[in-house]
């Protein structure tokens, strides 16, 4: 079987897996849709400050929920990666011919696909809540593969912990982490308007601000080439750091003859 | 041919030795019991020759191949059911056995009619779509054999396969283990912690203890070894002892036996019915009569100096994978 192939079995695994557990599905689901209703609506008067970018809180906060939506998907991916580390179950992987970088991106391309199915209920409600889409249609698809990408790289980054930990606590541990990353971004509002200096700095250099950006210009702006280089960059980037250290993680976890 | 040969085999966990430098063969078709309490080095030995731990120094040969150099190929030839049924909960049985049978390299067809022939072998064709979270103890190792069969492995590796499981469960799977090494020539390598498995399975046992092997043999030949068995005799009236005694002067060196009863190591061209004669020709009353024969748990004691049944934990426990 090709290294492709294998990805799509442990692939279909690890959708399957996520899809069977309702409960963890409807949070990720939910808060991100309930996020954005509470926060576009208490801070709708904010769109009316000088030089905010958007014609609406609403269309501001759209690409919010899919960075929501990609960090608690892409932390379930890496937290059954620790169960399946603590429980035996990646020996009984390591048993079979798969190689072990198509259980770490089989393992990803579930969390990502699960993803995608999310993007599409936050689209939707977000088009329901009256948000506007500036992009058009071929937009949405590059939306989804910016969003996508975000996923990729929380995925690979939390992979990386589990790996080392062997541990789906540790997993569970780092949330918080990602979410003052997302906090300490252009989030809430744009780095332009941040008037505190320090905050100012740290948007500026977390990655995370240009990834929100990126999927911001799609519905605010339309087509932004500098906004989405920066966006695809930045993911890709911490994509491919990520990747190649869970990938030594994974080596040393891994340490089959 | 030899299916399994380990030479030296040596595995270290930081300043721990938890494999101290074992040899052992194991013939095509053999099964092979590998008994010792927990932490001896069996779950060691198992990780070490299903490639899954590299040995810190020695080597082993597994279906003709390296493990430390030819990893890959030993996959092809072995299955492994290991200590714990590592099962996804979400997952029903036909999904395990597609993931599996997909990543073996399995056809479509192949995979659909090998995995059925195996759930209906196991028993489990009616459970097959049910999830695993579902499942009896018993249902998930037997779920667990199905799966490393599933490719035709020439080699099987069960690592304390009925631990936990009810007498009914483990019953049932020496059958099957059984039936696997005499009719489709399965080399079994079993480890377990439990005497009676290994008696009633095991061609040839090994048995291990801090990481060496100390003894190793049939099992009649290892309670052989140690002795022969000892007849306890009990008479109706407690005067007839010395009586007792003498009749069975002859037939072996008296020795401590239980209260009110006369025991005697018979010598070892015993006959039993010779003792019975012996006793019935005196005119005694006899109340109870006994036969010990050494059991695996005395080889044990003899070979280590403590007993295998009641102990266990304490020692070094085998790391998982990479740790």
């Amino acid at each position: 079987m090709t290294t492709l192939g294998q990805v799509f079995v442990l692939g279909r695994r690890a959708f399957l897996r996520s899809i069977r557990q309702p409960g963890q599905l409807a949070f990720a689901l939910v808060f991100p849709l309930f996020f954005i209703i509470v926060i576009a609506s208490g801070l709708d008067r904010a769109s009316a400050l000088p030089g905010f970018p958007a014609n609406s809180y609403l269309d501001f906060m759209l690409a919010i929920p899919f960075l929501h939506g990609a960090l608690f998907t892409a932390l379930n991916s890496a937290i059954e990666l620790g169960r399946d580390i603590d429980t035996g179950f990646l020996n009984r992987l390591a048993l079979t011919p798969a190689r072990g970088i198509a259980i770490m991106l089989g393992n990803l391309a579930g969390g990502v696909l699960l993803a995608l199915i999310q993007f599409c209920v936050y689209f939707a409600g977000g088009m329901l809540l009256g948000a506007g889409f500036e992009a058009g249609p071929l937009g949405v698809l590059v939306l989804f593969a910016l969003g996508a990408l975000g996923a990729t790289a929380i995925g690979a980054t939390a992979m990386t912990v589990a790996l080392r930990t062997g541990s789906p606590e540790a997993v569970q541990g780092i949330f918080p982490l990602f979410f003052v990353l997302l906090f300490l971004s252009s989030m809430n509002i744009p780095r332009n308007l941040i008037e505190t200096g320090w905050f100012r700095w740290i948007a500026n250099v977390n990655p995370v601000s240009y990834q929100i950006e990126g999927l911001r210009s799609l519905v605010v702006d339309g087509w932004n080439g500098q906004a989405l280089a920066l966006g695809f960059g930045c993911a890709l980037g911490v994509t491919a750091l990520s990747l190649t250290v869970a990938r030594t993680a994974f080596a040393s976890r891994l340490t089959r003859t | 041919m030899s299916a399994i040969v380990a030479e030296a085999l040596v595995r270290e966990f930081k300043a721990v030795r938890a494999v101290e430098g074992i040899d052992l063969e194991v013939s095509d078709g053999e099964i092979y019991g590998f008994l010792g309490p927990n932490g001896a080095g069996k779950s060691t030995t198992v990780h070490i020759l299903t490639t899954l731990l590299p040995p810190s120094g020695g080597r082993a040969v597994v279906g003709g191949f390296d493990v430390l150099h030819e990893g890959p190929k030993v996959l092809e030839v072995i299955g492994a059911a290991l200590q714990e049924a590592a099962l996804d909960p979400f997952l029903t049985g036909r999904d395990h056995v597609r993931l599996q049978a997909s990543l073996h390299g399995l056809s479509r067809a192949e995979r659909r009619a090998r995995g059925d022939e195996l759930l209906e072998r196991v028993g489990l064709t009616e459970a097959a779509d049910r999830k695993v979270r579902t499942y009896s103890g018993g249902m998930k190792r037997r779920l667990d054999l199905a799966l490393a069969l599933l490719h035709r492995p020439s080699i099987l590796f069960l690592d304390e396969p009925t631990t936990g499981l009810d007498p009914q469960s483990r019953n049932a799977l020496w059958v099957e283990v059984a039936r696997l090494a005499r009719d489709d020539g399965v080399t079994v390598f079993l480890t377990t912690q439990y005497l009676e498995e290994a008696d009633v399975l095991a061609d040839r046992v090994g048995i291990i203890d801090r990481g060496r092997i100390v003894a190793e043999g049939t099992t009649a030949a290892l309670k052989a070894e140690i002795g022969t068995p000892t007849v306890q005799v009990t008479p109706a009236n407690g005067d007839d002892r010395d009586a007792i005694l003498r009749a069975l002067h002859g037939h072996g060196e008296p020795v401590a036996g239980a209260p009110g009863a006369v025991a005697v190591r018979l010598d070892p061209q015993y006959d039993l019915t010779d003792v019975v004669r012996a006793l019935d020709a005196e005119n005694l009353r006899i109340e109870h009569l006994e036969l010990d024969a050494p059991s695996l748990d005395d080889v044990f004691l003899a070979k280590t100096g403590h007993r295998l049944e009641g102990e266990g934990g304490g020692e070094l426990e085998p790391e998982p994978v990479g740790a």
